[in-house]
């Protein structure tokens, strides 16, 4: 099984809710900026952000 | 006029033909390059040079001759790879992707074609040979409108009733109806989904159809007509307006979500019914004893 999609970044503005991991971690102060930074990042990147539904973004590629 | 030439002529020339009116350049954008044309074109006339010499051959006593036939069909068989291989090195420009189901599928038609020219003009040199080239024209459009009919496949159409859905988000999680696609993170997106979005309903009639629709492989077939007609609202970097194809894991149900640049519902419906049905993913399960227990 070969292993297709995967997360580029995580963009929060709940810096106490992710931690760890080989997956950079950006943090904004609110959520304009965590909206701007995700922006920016899924447009460079071609991936596509996700909503965890508790502040935190990931971006995945897939 | 020998009775050679004039078989070698009709066959040929019916042959050629038939290979013409089946290249197909529509909106599938493929074979509409005029280079492809000529490359098919050009492999159709020697199929059919090597199906109508068949039968003054044999009447020859030439049996030499009609080994090249089984030469041939070893060379025919490579049209297939080149074609699969040039759809699969294009597919990665495209927006949206064919995916292999649907190129295996297109190459394979390309191969079946040319075997088709190859039977004709062998049954109109024959038919020519051994009556009159009146009877050999004859034969020619009878086996022009068989192999119509023949290499016509079904359409998603004919397996499952298509109809609009409505496009909804529950939080950050995109609907058509019930059926559940993705999870879209910004506000933006969502707003241009709920915008210029389109969702239909893909609803198969049977236990053959759902078996059908369940293949991954139909489905990006589905998703890449339905773009190729509408138009896409996309670019490399907005990989979110990605048509998709998900299946109600409750009903079997599949449905399609588009961003369109054409929002006309009407028209997606019907580019979707007209989604040729794959052959790799044609499943016919109620045709089994078992497969028509567990239906009901």
């Amino acid at each position: 099984m070969e292993l297709n999609k995967f997360i580029l970044a995580i963009i929060t503005s709940e810096p106490d809710k992710v931690s760890g991991g080989g997956t950079p971690v950006f943090i904004s102060r609110n959520i304009e900026e965590q909206d701007n930074i995700a922006t920016i990042l899924a447009r460079v990147t071609e991936g596509v952000i996700h909503d965890l539904g508790n502040g935190v973004y990931i971006l995945i590629k897939h | 006029m020998s009775t050679f030439l004039q078989t070698m002529l009709i066959g040929v020339l019916s042959g050629s033909l038939l290979r013409y009116v089946m290249l197909k350049r529509d909106y599938r954008l493929y074979p509409s390059y005029p280079h492809g044309v000529v490359i098919h074109l050009a492999l159709g006339v020697i199929a059919a040079v090597i199906g109508a010499v068949a039968i003054p051959a044999l009447a020859e006593k030439e049996f030499t001759a009609v080994t090249f036939l089984a030469l041939a069909a070893t060379q025919f068989r490579e049209v297939r790879s080149m074609e699969r291989e040039m759809l699969q090195n294009l597919d990665q420009t495209n927006l949206v992707t064919r995916g292999p189901d649907y190129i295996e599928g297109i190459a394979r038609v390309f191969e079946a074609r040319n075997y088709l020219v190859m039977f004709t003009a062998l049954l109109v040199g024959g038919v020519t040979f051994w009556s009159n080239f009146f009877y050999g024209i004859l034969t020619g459009l009878a086996a022009l409108i068989i192999s119509r009919k023949l290499m016509k496949g079904k359409v998603v159409g004919e397996i499952a009733h298509v109809r609009a859905g409505k496009v909804r988000f529950e939080g950050a999680n995109l609907f058509v109806d019930d059926i559940h696609f993705m999870n879209l993170g910004r506000e933006q997106v969502r707003k241009i989904y709920l915008e210029r979005a389109l969702g239909v309903i893909i609803e198969p009639y049977d236990d053959n159809g759902r078996a059908t629709l369940a293949n991954n492989g139909q489905r990006r077939a589905i998703a890449h007509d339905a773009a190729a007609l509408l138009g896409i609202y996309k670019d490399v970097d907005t990989a979110e307006f990605t048509p998709i194809v998900r299946r109600s894991l409750d009903t079997g149900r599949v449905g399609l979500v588009i961003v369109p640049l054409e929002k006309d519902i009407t028209i997606l419906i019907e580019a979707v019914k007209k989604v040729p049905v794959l052959e790799s993913a044609f499943s016919t399960p109620l045709k089994t004893t078992l497969g028509r227990k567990a239906a009901d």
